[in-house]
């Protein structure tokens, strides 16, 4: 089967196409069109960023997404954007030249894609100017003279009236790409399956391959690691996975849900979420990526769980017609081990409302602010009636092989009164629970002194106290 | 030669954009990587070294051969010519040979008919090694005696007798980190065999003369055998000064030995693997100060990290040594500075070249005395300024340009210092868990190349019969707004629009035996080259027009109308036609060799610089105590770039270059395990600064009276990196934040880069009271 996509308005057809060759290699490589730009293959730099188009009922939704992770067969049935595609006089170009907002020009193309997708209304749009950015790395100007272009060039609608005519008709009728690898020397498969069921049953059949939904991850393993994925069953395009659910006991998430999508509802589920959800990756990589994804991979350093499961997350697998409910910290067995059986897929997370009475506090520790791995991140929820802790439900990412509840802390804050002291002794307890390992993005000794101070942050900030530097402005 | 202000300015000090910035923003600069590929083009990767010091005790190549797409394989041995790309010291390799000196060395490379094919195959190599005790850090370096040269020492007076006399002393250690160029394009070339072993390469370099030097000596050739071209670079910041050779050198032999044109484009991981970065410094300050905090004596230990091999790290430490005064006198000095040998990935220019580690501890010793003295650091700052009367620097050059202590008056206005300082006191007052700090910083960074040869610079001018002009000189852009700026200084000799000045790519075989686009001179350098063939053009067609016409030379008028020779009025493209009628050559070269300039070693005494550019930063920051994370609330700038060649472009540089610095301070932050690999290679784990880390304030003015005292071109300043060191003024700002988490508990121990957990361990330090 081919890949077919439209590209400016003209339908491509790629035949014989590698299942994890990029979008980015085909642009530069099989169409010449040489303005986007690899600076880092793995999503974080920002110079490779087009837009992506797909249906959604008589309009089409937009999103900027990184090229160089991205697999020609996601790109099948849907619309691309580059930077040639804008002809050189849009406003966001304009207004760059005229505020000097390029200097070596390398990454100026993906900082037009994303600007360009601000500005059209693409997924995230109403971020800020600089959160729009938070996946480009510029090295030359500082950022100044392209915050205020983007600000100069407002807001300018697109007309996709033909274009959704034009998506309607391309129809992708392609389930599955099979490519001879000559590199490889064997035969590559992929799928592309359109419901939960669809792929429940090829799931069963093919236990062995690798589920992609944003290929955030799974990007890297073939741009970095140079991996050959032999089977892959791509989810992304699944409809009935990327449902948003929001009623009065909680929200579900559908496995294939993105960041950028679910981030409002998780907002409304409590400020907090709303803003982890915006320090994960830059914008870039949460309109890939999922937070099905995120909790499958198992990551001990995913930024999701810690909060997810201090909020009381449940998980929805499923394996054939067969669904199991189970807590989230359970889902994590060890490093690189989840309690998930040969086929079987997370299918949503449900995440349940909070009480009036839990004092929430949710945070990421990373040496920048923008698109980094945690340190550590942290989530509490006490539950404090008549001032004790009915409930105490206390997770931390980075701090072991597998996002991780504090039990001792959890158990010695338990019906106890909420006061300085006893927070104070709770901090202590986390080294009854963690020996957390020292890499490039802390020490041991500083991840759990900072864990600690997580808990004594809650406790400031109860008192009234301004407890982070994030949101503080001059004056 | 005549001074080049007295010019009627037309181009010239206007902010005209960035002469690619229309391409840039449409997709369509053409960068090495997007350069049609000639049919039968190979990709080329490197097989790197899996160990940090070991002898090779066999190579085992036949797998990479075997490997799919794979067309050759070359190692050491079928190097024609020298294995040696090193600036100058010899000891830099094409391919390891014998020994591997740091891990990640380039052993072999493979050619294949696919980047992917040529990559995986690189990963083959099976390479026995012997291992030997790699020296990773300066510390265990030094204590093996390894360096890459001796210590050199400069200053003056009996610094020992000096301290003892000082009525106050502090002392401290200040440890600072290395940092990664991080340019968008990786390192890249394209080489191309021609007729008769001869070799075309593109390079993304900013010293095509050297790429030119080094490809002759790889393959055996005489340099006029080799031409280098390159028209634009995605970011240079001195990567691309030195490590482009390796790509180049790699690439030319492969295509001369396949026959075939050979790319090799790093991958960001191999690139930062392969490739060095800025020094990282250990710093010992002792100073002796009166009860005013005005210093009496000061001793500076520089020691750094250099790598496995010399590269440049001779002339970086010395303007490490150079920059330790920053804009401060020191009566009674010694500056010391040791330059280990190490073996990690040879460490090489970088903006600032040594400088920004020097300077930063001539602050933290401001920062000590005040701290000591419980005075306002800008107060010990001001007082120590260069002055009449005290105005020779540690290596014997008089200050003459001293614009520093204007400057610093305007900002502590401009910006209300002294109410905001207040306002922080005050609000560390009242906040128990975020601490702000507010420091004013000033720098004074020496501009021309200390090697003095180097400062020389040439150009051609072409002036066609249809009076377009082309512009070709030795310089390279690779972002920094060079070409426009040397097109204004061009287009204002012929009183043409800058639009009518074309612009092409740096070949060696156009502009002969340039020095590196570094050192921040390009315009220097280039500008005045460029002017100087343009006047000789100029001066040509003024005599002509005086006989054509039979008016007086100083009749003969280039005018934004036209040409003027008395009442005769020709536009500038007829002129020219009539010119060339007349066999008046419309072509020239131009040189330049920066005058008064001179420097003696052995002494570290002498005149390095030409002259100097200043600037003063004010930075406001928030620290958070429980977690170490610090958000810069707002920046005010000034700064010295003389007399404008384009205020654009150079406010760019200035906002540029202070996040870059403001990066190295904080964010950056190059880890190395302890086999001495590096693990922070990519940007998911090496941070430079995104648009948030942007203050949300700002404020950044070029220094309205700028002037150049001595006769550059039109009186302007070199920008590119003294606004670099403006980002001390965070690191300050951070140490007095620091500070004000534990009052009382001395004087913050704060390392750079300034990582969350760097702070939260000088607030932890502090409130332990071994501050």
């Amino acid at each position: 089967m081919s890949v077919r996509f439209l590209l400016d308005g003209e339908v491509i057809a790629l035949d014989e196409v590698d299942p994890t060759f990029t979008v980015l290699e085909m642009l530069r490589t099989r169409l010449r069109r040489i303005g986007t730009k690899e600076g880092c293959a793995e999503g974080d730099c920002g110079a490779c960023t087009v837009l992506l188009g797909e249906l959604a009922g008589d309009e089409i939704a937009w999103r900027a997404v990184n090229s160089c992770i991205l697999f020609l067969p996601m790109l099948d049935g849907k619309a691309l954007l580059t930077v040639e595609s804008l002809g050189g006089d849009h406003p966001v170009q304009r207004e760059l030249v005229t505020h000097h907002g390029s200097q070596c020009g390398f990454c100026t193309p993906g900082i037009v894609m994303a600007l360009y997708g601000r500005a059209i209304g693409a997924l995230g749009s109403e971020q800020s100017v600089a959160d729009a950015l938070s996946g480009n790395l510029c090295r030359c100007t500082g950022y100044g003279p392209i915050l205020a272009a983007a600000e100069a060039a407002g807001r300018t609608p697109r007309d996709d009236t033909a274009l959704v005519a034009a998506l309607k008709n391309l129809k992708s009728t392609a389930r599955e790409f099979r490519f001879q690898d000559a590199l490889a020397g064997r035969e590559r498969i992929a799928f592309t399956p359109r419901t939960a069921d669809e792929l429940a049953a090829l799931y069963l059949e093919h236990p062995q391959a690798r589920l992609v939904a944003g290929a955030t991850d799974a990007g890297l393993w073939v741009t970095k690691q140079h991996r050959v994925l032999d089977e892959l069953i791509f989810i992304g395009g699944i409809a009935d996975l990327r449902n948003i659910d929001e009623k009065p006991e909680g929200l579900r998430l559908g496995a294939a849900v993105r960041y950028s999508e679910a981030q409002a509802s998780l907002a409304r589920l409590h400020p907090a979420l709303g803003k982890l959800v915006r320090r994960i990756g830059g914008t870039q990589i949460r309109n890939a990526g999922t937070i099905g994804g995120n909790i499958a991979n198992g990551s001990p350093i995913g930024d999701m769980p810690p909060a997810l499961i201090a909020l009381g997350a449940e998980l929805t697998l499923r394996r054939g017609d067969t669904r199991r409910i189970m807590a989230l910290e359970d889902f994590f067995i060890a490093y690189g081990k989840q309690d998930r059986q040969a086929g079987e897929f997370v299918e949503s997370v449900f995440i349940p409302c909070p009480d009036a009475s839990d004092m929430i506090s949710i945070s990421k520790l990373s040496k920048r602010f923008d698109s980094d791995i945690s340190a550590v991140c942290g989530g509490i929820v006490l539950r404090v009636e008549a001032g004790r802790i009915a409930q105490a439900r206390i997770a931390f990412g980075g701090m072991a092989a597998t996002p991780k509840r504090a039990s001792a802390a959890e158990g010695f804050l338990k019906d106890a009164a909420f006061s300085e002291d006893n927070l104070e002794q709770a901090a202590t307890l986390l080294a009854a629970d963690f020996a957390p390992l020292t890499d490039v993005r802390g020490s041991s000794a500083y991840r759990l002194t900072v864990a600690g101070n997580l808990l004594r942050r809650l406790w400031a900030e109860r008192q009234g106290e301004i407890v982070s530097v994030l949101e503080l402005e001059h004056g | 030669m005549a001074d080049s202000e007295i010019q009627f300015l037309n181009a010239v000090s206007r902010p005209v954009p960035h002469d690619s910035a229309r391409a840039h923003v449409a997709g369509r600069a053409v960068y090495t990587d997007d350069m049609p590929e000639a049919v039968g083009m190979l990709h080329g990767a490197f097989g790197l070294s899996q160990e940090a010091h070991a002898k090779i005790l066999s190579l085992d190549l036949s797998a990479v051969r075997a490997a799919p797409g794979v067309v050759a394989v070359f190692s050491a041995a079928d190097i024609p010519g020298k294995n040696d790309v090193s600036p100058f010291a010899g000891d830099d390799r094409l391919f390891a040979e014998r020994e591997v000196i740091y891990y990640g060395q380039a052993v072999f490379l493979v050619v294949a008919t696919s980047v992917e094919a040529a990559r995986r195959a690189a990963k083959l190599g099976r390479i026995e090694y012997e291992k030997l005790p790699p020296l990773l850090s300066t510390q265990d370096a030094l204590a093996a005696n390894s360096v890459v040269e001796p210590a050199q020492s400069m200053g003056r007076g009996d610094v020992e007798a000096a301290l003892t006399a000082s009525p106050h002393r502090v002392k401290g250690l200040l440890e600072i980190g290395g940092q990664d160029h991080f340019y968008l394009e990786g390192q890249i070339a394209i080489a191309t065999p021609q007729e008769e072993g001869q070799v075309h390469v593109l390079s993304s370099t900013q010293h095509p003369s050297e790429v030119q030097h080094i490809v002759a000596r790889v393959l055996g050739l005489v340099d006029a055998e080799v031409t280098v071209e390159v028209r634009r670079m995605g970011g240079g910041f001195g990567g691309k000064e030195t490590q482009a050779s390796l790509f180049a050198a790699g690439a030319a032999l492969a295509a001369v030995r396949t026959g075939r044109q050979v790319k090799i484009r790093a991958d960001r991981d191999d690139d930062m693997i392969l490739t060095g970065k800025r020094h990282e410094f250990s710093a010992a300050y002792e100073a002796g100060f009166d009860e005013n905090g005005i210093i009496q004596a000061i001793s500076i230990e520089l020691a750094s990290r250099c790598g496995c091999t010399m590269d440049l790290s001779n002339a970086i430490n010395d303007r490490a040594m150079f920059h330790a005064d920053n804009c401060y006198f020191y009566p009674v000095v010694k500056i010391h500075s040791q330059r280990a040998k190490t073996n990690t990935v040879s460490a090489t220019a970088f903006r600032g070249f040594g400088g920004p580690q020097g300077m930063i501890v001539a602050e933290r010793a401001m920062d000590h005395i005040a701290h000591e003295l419980c005075l306002d650091p800008l107060l010990v700052r001001q007082r120590n300024l260069y002055g009449p009367g005290r105005d020779v620097t540690p290596y014997a050059m008089q200050v003459t340009d001293n614009v520093a202590p204007e400057m610093i008056a305007e900002l502590v206005q401009s910006s209300d210092y002294e109410k905001r300082r207040a306002k922080v006191a005050e609000w560390n007052e009242t906040h128990r868990i975020i601490k702000k700090g507010i420091a004013l910083t000033p720098v004074k960074f020496g501009i021309s190349f200390t090697t003095t040869h180097l400062n020389q610079g040439g150009a051609l001018v072409n002036i066609y019969t249809d009076g377009s002009i082309l512009l070709n000189h030795g310089g390279t852009e690779m972002g920094q707004g060079l070409m426009i700026k040397v097109a204004q200084v061009v287009a204002d000799v012929f009183a043409v629009p800058v639009e009518s000045v074309r612009i092409s790519s740096t070949r060696t075989d156009k502009v002969p035996n340039t020095s590196a686009t570094a050192a921040s001179s390009g315009s220097d350098l280039n500008g005045m080259a460029a002017f100087n063939a343009a006047e000789t053009i100029r001066r040509r067609l003024v005599e002509f027009a005086a006989k054509h016409f039979g008016v007086a030379e100083a009749d003969v008028h280039f005018t934004q109308a036209g040409v003027q020779a008395g009442t005769e009025l020709l536009s500038f493209a007829k002129f020219c036609h009539l010119a060339y009628l007349n066999r008046v050559s419309l072509s020239s070269t131009g040189f330049y060799a920066t005058p008064d300039i001179h420097y003696d070693r052995k002494t570290h005494t002498g005149r390095p610089f030409y002259y100097f550019a200043y600037g003063a930063a004010v930075a406001e920051v928030a620290v958070d105590t429980l977690t170490g994370e610090h958000k810069v609330l707002a920046v005010d700038i000034i700064h010295d770039v003389g007399k404008s060649l384009n205020p654009a472009i150079d406010l760019g540089q200035v906002e540029g270059g202070f996040i870059q610095g403001m990066g190295w301070l904080t964010t950056e932050e190059l880890v190395f395990d302890d086999k001495g690999r590096l693990l922070t290679h990519a940007p998911s784990t090496y941070k430079i600064p995104t648009a948030s880390d942007r203050p949300a304030r700002m404020e950044i003015k070029l220094w309205a009276p700028g002037r150049n005292v001595e006769p550059t071109i039109h009186r302007s300043k070199a920008v590119g990196e003294p606004p670099f060191m403006l980002a001390n003024a965070v690191f300050c700002a951070l140490t007095q934040a620091v500070a004000a988490a534990a009052a009382g508990g001395g004087f913050p121990k704060l390392d750079a880069p300034a990582t969350p957990e760097r702070i939260l361990a000088a607030i932890a330090g502090l409130q332990a009271g071994h501050g």
